[in-house]
Formats: structure tokens, C-alpha cells, sequence
């Protein structure tokens, strides 16, 4: 473990992918993620890798997929629009079974959007994203450290299952600086041993590899494979943190950057006279379905508070499956959650209605809309 | 007893997919020989695109990556900056290169990729069934321009080569075609000179190769070799547009 | 102790480089700390601001919603951040560029002529460090000397003579100050 040092978060990233043998990096420019590459650019070469700025955040993703396939540690990051380019790619690396990092630090959107932190991306990293039946590994950490942290834990994941990982995070992590260490010492990845079925050369009669997408008549065998390693993570790979979910009222769930103003939250809830739980998922897939379940059943409402317009939410219901109300803290477009504003939510979540929790319907109750052309 | 011909150790036994009279099989197997020419056959890893070459990484004896449709550049790329010692080549088709990945091609070229690039142009999309290409004729028939390419509707055919030849990065670019004994033989020559610039670290190669395909042309293959002779190298014709690595 | 600040005013007054020594400081004193900037097109022209956690424990959330204390160091930056100042909390004005004063009085505001001390130390510049070591007085959060070793860190390039102005600036502020 190092000392704690100030780091930016898209920084603090960066050097932890390198730390953690990350030997190619293709990306394209876009706020907020911008010293990322830049960061890889200044350093990747030093470290014996290859940095390429893209053509575009397809070429990028493709990159990473014919590095991949070497079996090389390789990464691009992007933010929102950038990384729904990459969902081609991020389709053909789960068919392909290559582990890679991917990382999206999100902003506002849909479209263009704007470019604040936020969470709307929750269904496109945890639902694949791209064409096909697929999941890759999406981490979410809300501190710099773990930004710094979580490159290591995702090749390890990535490569232990052949998924590809992605790091969801948000613009305002990736901008901010924070004390933080990094807890293992650089990796050197001549010292990571080689997979069986990485492209090589010089192979001596050892037997020849294809890394391919097009599947023809074996696709069925090759998805029901893949279904059993997917099966493997969500039993053995869930990660969450639980600040105080044995003795609350109100279950929080929350991730990545929302899950900070819930600590804030957690922190003032008895001068509220409020009995406050966090449950924070540090795998978005896998979900921690099982775990939200069974502390449904221990409270009198769950509350999600996200920075987006019922993404998390849906994922909670399907968890808590009726065992307790589920209610919804939104903030959606670039908004972002207060310790006060979670406090209020949470109070309203108790009673069953108030300030802070949003409902579509109630939302657009007396509201009609003149759309369609006019004469 | 003395071997005359045999096949390239750098092809598998497999038996191709292809039509008859598709030229893709002439190419594989002259890019076959050259690399077992060139002796470099331990060190290449090889791009299969999407299209009718789809199942090309079976067919070549090294390890291949078969990815996405037009983004072989991009593949390559990463494939040759993670392993700068090998051999590595992106096959692709005219759909493939010159439409949806003309960034990727473009960049490669402008980058001055160690890549060597084989462009399969047939003037027709295959593998989906004789939809137009950006390289069809103009009048050329196709599903997708039934009365013929007309400019105005549809622009004109890309000349990729001519096109390329502006960019520092494209170190070497010639055009052959598979129509004929003489240029079979032409085409296998500047195929291995393409891979031997990538042996000798000269920077982005890329051989054109006018090729034919009867079914979707619906012609004979006598025929479509004629159509390839008179009609393909009037809009595309054969030579040399770069080599700074005969400098 | 929790400290979260928010610090604002003109882009190029040093706001956000302020706000980094803070952050820096509190990491110099084994304290953890965050520091978030505006970003964007909001960084482009008028007026810039950052915010600031310093603590004993846990860093909450790094946006500083209800900031314990606001330094504004130019006009604009008093009415848009005194509404969201802590009762009870701490804002300092720099009385050399802001006439105006908060309407509100449930909290204290200490005006510091930033501008005129830095000017008297050597260089207006370095008016930031004037509201910093007022700050350091004012609140305790952070020792002067952590922000001596973080400037150390933080302007890696600066000359001694630079560094030197700086120090006596910090050093200006914290007298002023009661």
C-alpha cells in the first residue's frame, strides 16, 4: 500500500491501469475523461506499451480488440456518446471471449448532452449495451481510490471469465482530486503467465488460434458456454459495501458517486431521528440481487437514490421482489444528491410519500401533451 | 521424383467456401506463397474481415482475428503495437474498406501503420448478396441500383489506391488484377512486396486487387474475367501509385 | 472536524489553485481531503470556483452543497454563493474587489483587503493566499505550514522567490485576522 497522495481521479486511473500491467491504450478525445489519455500518452510508452489516439471510438474499441487478442492488458476509456460508439466493439469482445478495460465516465445525456456527472448509462453497461445476449463486468467505484484501485481488480475479473470488464463512473469523479493510495505494488505483465488461446507467433506445432465473432452453427454451444461462466460470477463475484444494514428503517441503495451524499446521509440520520442502511453494489453485473433480498425483508422501505430517472430502481424491485415498498430518489441531467436532499427522500420513504420520491405517474398526473404535427 | 506445384504451407487444407471462378481463392493462395516464399510464415498473424472472406481465418495456417465489418485497420493496429514482431495483415473487401471503414483504412494509411493490407475490390457487396458497392461502376447493375449506378443518384466509384496515394503515411500502393496468367503473376509479386515492406519496417502497404465475382456480377466466369479486363481497368487502372520503399 | 469550502471568484485570481493547496494541505496533515472544480464551458471566462473537503474522517461527498465556509474573491461570487453558506458558518470576502456585504447575518463574514496585503507582500497574485491564510486562522482546519509544504508540491515549477511571496502572503493573511 502506498502513502496517500492527492490525485485527480481520471489521473489516479490511469496510473492504477499502468500499475496494474495495462500495456495498450486507443482512445478518442471527449469531456470528461480527457487525462486519461492524456495520462497514457505521457506514460504508456515509458512502460513499454502502445498509446494510439484513435480515428474514432470505434477504431479505439477495435484497437482494443485485436490487442486483446494478443492477450496483452489493453484499455480505452471514453465518456457517454463516445462509449455508445464502442458498443460494436464491446459486442464483438464478448463474442470473441477477450478480457479487456473498458471505461466510461459518464456525463449527461441522451445525445450530446452536457458535460456534469452523472448515472444514465446504468442500462447500457449492465444490459450489455451492444447486439446479442451478453454481459461484460461493470465496476463502479465512487472514491479516487478505488478508481485507482479497480484497473487490477478488473483484469483480474475480466481475464479469470474471458468477460470484458468496464468501470462505470461519472464525469465529477474522474475531475475531482482525492486522497488516495494504491494497494499493490505495480504489476509487470511478463510476469502474468499467457493464455492458451491468445493470437502468437513462433508457436513451434502448438495448435493454431482463432479469435473470431462469427459463430455460424456453433453459436448456440458457444452462448450456452459463456451462460455457465456468467452463472459462476453472479454466484461468486458479487461485490457490494453495507455501512449499518443490520439495524435501519430505510435500506439506501445507491453506487458510484450518489452513494457518497448517502454516507453523508448515514452520518446525520439520528440527529433526524432516522435509522439509515446503505447498501452500495460494486458490481453492477453482477447485481447483488440476492443480498438486497434478503435485507428487504429486515426494513420498512428501500430507497434508491441514482442520478438518473429510475435505472437502479428497476434492478432493486426485481431484488427486493415485493418484500418491502421500493421508492425512488432521482437526479437525472447532470443534478446531484445532497446528504440533506437523501435525508429528505428518506424520511418521505418512511411515511410512504413526500418530498424527494419520484413516480412517473404521480410526475405527469394533470399533465397533457399537444404533440404530434400540427395542420 | 520432383515436386512442380504444390499448396502453400501457409494455407490449411481445408476446402474454400467460394464460388467458382471468385478470385478471393487465387489471392489467398498467392499471399500463401508469399509468405512461405518470404519464410516468414511463424511470424504472421492475419485480420479475417466480414463479407464473403469471412472464413478466411480458417484457411490461413497462422493465428487470425476475424472482427468486425471494416474495422481491420483498427484490429491490425493493435495487434501489431502489442506485438510489434510479428507479421501482420488485414484482408478485406471494397464494402469492408472503402465504405464503412474508410476511417479505419484512411488512418492506418496516415499513421504509416506496419501493417500490409490486401483490398479485395469486386465492385460488388457478395457475402449479402450484389447490393451496390462504393467502388460499383457507373451503369453497373447491383440489387440495390437495379437500373444501374447513376452518379447523380448514387456518385461516382472510389479509387482507393488514387485516393490513398495522397497520404505521407501510405508507403506502398499498387493495383493488379487476378483476370490473367500474366497478371496472377504481377499480383503475387507486389503481394509479397507488400509483406516484405512489413519485413523490412518500410511502413503501410496496401496491394488493390481487381478481382471477380460471377455470381453476383451473373455473369460466366469467362465473361466476368472480360468485364474485369474492359469495364473494372478503365475505372481502376493497373499499377504503382507509391513506393518510397524502393528509395 | 468536517471543512467543506467553497472558493470563488475570476478565473486567473487563483481560486482554483487555492483550492488544490487546501485539499493538499490536508493530505500534508494526514487528514483526507477533495477537491472538485467547475469544469467546462463554465470554466471559460467569467467567474471560477471549487470546492473543498478537509477532515479528520470520511470525505462525504466532494460537491460542497452547504459549504461550512465560502471565501469569495470577486463581486458575482457573493450573492451566488451566499445562499448556500451554513448557518453559523464562515464566509470571507475580499473586501479589495467586493463592496457589497451578505444580507444575511446568521453567519460571520470577515472582510480581508486580499488585493492591498498581497500587493504590500509583493505581488497581487497572490491574493489567494492571503484569503488562505485567513482561512488557517479563521477555521483551524489547516496549519499554515501544511500549506507552506503543499505549495511545495502543488507548484512544482514556481521559483524560491515565488514561493518565498507566497509564504508571506499565507503569513499576511493569518495575521490580519483576529
Amino acid at each position: 500500500m502506498t502513502e496517500k497522495t492527492l490525485r485527480k481521479g481520471n489521473e489516479a486511473l490511469a496510473e492504477g491501469a499502468l500499475r496494474a500491467g495495462c500495456r495498450f491504450f486507443a482512445g478518442y478525445p471527449i469531456t470528461p475523461q480527457n487525462e486519461v489519455p492524456e495520462y497514457m500518452a505521457a506514460h504508456m510508452a515509458d512502460a513499454g506499451g502502445a498509446f494510439v489516439q484513435a480515428e474514432s471510438e470505434v477504431s479505439a474499441i477495435n484497437m482494443v480488440y485485436g490487442s486483446a487478442a494478443t492477450g496483452t492488458r489493453a484499455m480505452t476509456s471514453s465518456s457517454s456518446p463516445g462509449v455508445s460508439l464502442k458498443q460494436e466493439g464491446i459486442s464483438y469482445l464478448a463474442s470473441a471471449d477477450l478480457p479487456c478495460l473498458i471505461v466510461n465516465m459518464m456525463r449527461g445525456g441522451p445525445g450530446l448532452g452536457n458535460i456534469a456527472g452523472a448515472q444514465g448509462d446504468y442500462f447500457q453497461a449492465t444490459r450489455g449495451g451492444g447486439n446479442g445476449d451478453y454481459h461484460i463486468f461493470v465496476l463502479a467505484p465512487n472514491s479516487v481510490e478505488e478508481l485507482g484501485n479497480f484497473p487490477k481488480l478488473a483484469y483480474e475479473l475480466s481475464e479469470k471469465y474471458r468477460i470484458p470488464a468496464m468501470i462505470l463512473a461519472d464525469g465529477i469523479l474522474g475531475q475531482m482530486m482525492e486522497s488516495m493510495s494504491f494497494h499493490f505494488d505495480p504489476i509487470d505483465p511478463k510476469t502474468l503467465g499467457k493464455f492458451d488461446w491468445a493470437l502468437d507467433i513462433c508457436k513451434n506445432g502448438a495448435p493454431k488460434n482463432n479469435v473470431y465473432s462469427y459463430k455460424g452453427d456453433n453459436l448456440s454451444a458457444d452462448v450456452w458456454s459463456r451462460a455457465k461462466r456468467y452463472g459462476l460470477a453472479e454466484r461468486d463475484e458479487v461485490i457490494v459495501e453495507e455501512r449499518n444494514t443490520e439495524d435501519c428503517d430505510v435500506l439506501l441503495v445507491a453506487y458510484g458517486l450518489s452513494s457518497r451524499a448517502c454516507l453523508e446521509a448515514l452520518s446525520k440520520a439520528k440527529e433526524k431521528g432516522l435509522k439509515l442502511g446503505l447498501l452500495r453494489p460494486i458490481t453492477l453485473w453482477p447485481f447483488p440481487y440476492k443480498r438486497i433480498g434478503e435485507l428487504a425483508g429486515k426494513v420498512k422501505a428501500v430507497l434508491t437514490v441514482e442520478q438518473s430517472l429510475g435505472q437502479l430502481v428497476q434492478d432493486v424491485r426485481l431484488a427486493v421482489n415485493g418484500r418491502a415498498p421500493v421508492y425512488l430518489n432521482a437526479y437525472p441531467a447532470g443534478d446531484i444528491p445532497s446528504g440533506e436532499s437523501v435525508l429528505t427522500a428518506a424520511a418521505s420513504a418512511l411515511k410512504g410519500e413526500g418530498e424527494g420520491l419520484f413516480d412517473l405517474q404521480k410526475y405527469c398526473e394533470g399533465f397533457e401533451y399537444k404533440g404530434g404535427r400540427t395542420k | 521424383m520432383s515436386i512442380l506445384a504444390q499448396k502453400p504451407q501457409s494455407l490449411t487444407d481445408l476446402p474454400m467456401h467460394y464460388c467458382p471462378g471468385c478470385g478471393h481463392g487465387i489471392v489467398h493462395r498467392l499471399m500463401g506463397e508469399a509468405i512461405d516464399e518470404l519464410g516468414i510464415a511463424d511470424r504472421v498473424i492475419g485480420v479475417a474481415p466480414v463479407g464473403c472472406a469471412v472464413f478466411a481465418d480458417s484457411y490461413f495456417a497462422c493465428d487470425m482475428i476475424q472482427g468486425a465489418h471494416g474495422r481491420g485497420p483498427a484490429i491490425a493496429t493493435g495487434v501489431k503495437r502489442s506485438k510489434p514482431e510479428a507479421i501482420v495483415f488485414s484482408y478485406q473487401g471494397d464494402g469492408d474498406l472503402a465504405s464503412i471503414g474508410m476511417a479505419e483504412i484512411v488512418h492506418a494509411a496516415a499513421r504509416s501503420e506496419h501493417i500490409t493490407v490486401i483490398f479485395i475490390n469486386n465492385a460488388i457487396y457478395g457475402m449479402t448478396g450484389g447490393q451496390m458497392a462504393p467502388t460499383t461502376l457507373v451503369g453497373q447493375v447491383a440489387t440495390t441500383a437495379p437500373k444501374g449506378r447513376d452518379p447523380l443518384l448514387q456518385g461516382w466509384p472510389i479509387n482507393v489506391c488514387e485516393m490513398l496515394s495522397a497520404l505521407k503515411g501510405a508507403k506502398y500502393l499498387e493495383r493488379v488484377a487476378v483476370d490473367s496468367p500474366q497478371h496472377v503473376m504481377a499480383a503475387k509479386k507486389a503481394i509479397k512486396k507488400a509483406f516484405d515492406n512489413q519485413v523490412k519496417g518500410i511502413g503501410f502497404s496496401m496491394v488493390e486487387v481487381l478481382s471477380q465475382c460471377p455470381t453476383n456480377w451473373g455473369a460466366d466466369p469467362l465473361t466476368s474475367l472480360e468485364f474485369v479486363r474492359t469495364k473494372m481497368m478503365t475505372q481502376y487502372p493497373l499499377g504503382v501509385f507509391k513506393d518510397e520503399g524502393a528509395e | 472536524m468536517y471543512q467543506g469550502i467553497r472558493i470563488a471568484g475570476f478565473g486567473g485570481q487563483g481560486v482554483v489553485s487555492a483550492g488544490i493547496l487546501l485539499a493538499q494541505a490536508g493530505v500534508e496533515e494526514k487528514k483526507n481531503a477533495s477537491w472538485l472544480p467547475s469544469y467546462g464551458p463554465e470554466m471559460r471566462g467569467g467567474t471560477a470556483n471549487c470546492s473543498v473537503v478537509v477532515t479528520d474522517g470520511e470525505v462525504f461527498t466532494p460537491i460542497v452543497s452547504a459549504p461550512d465556509t465560502v471565501i469569495v474573491m470577486n463581486e458575482p461570487s457573493l450573492p451566488k454563493f451566499e445562499p448556500m453558506l451554513k448557518e453559523g458558518g464562515l464566509m470571507i470576502i475580499n473586501s479589495s474587489l467586493i463592496n457589497s456585504r451578505p444580507s444575511r447575518t446568521d453567519f460571520r463574514a470577515v472582510c480581508v483587503p486580499c488585493n492591498e496585503i498581497a500587493a504590500q507582500v509583493g505581488s497581487p497574485r497572490v491574493a489567494n493566499l492571503v484569503a488562505l491564510g485567513a482561512f488557517c486562522k479563521l477555521t483551524g482546519a489547516v496549519e499554515v505550514e501544511g500549506i507552506v509544504h503543499a505549495m511545495k508540491k502543488v507548484f512544482k515549477r514556481a521559483k524560491p522567490e515565488m514561493l518565498e511571496i507566497n509564504r508571506k502572503a499565507l503569513q499576511a493573511g493569518f495575521d490580519y485576522v483576529k
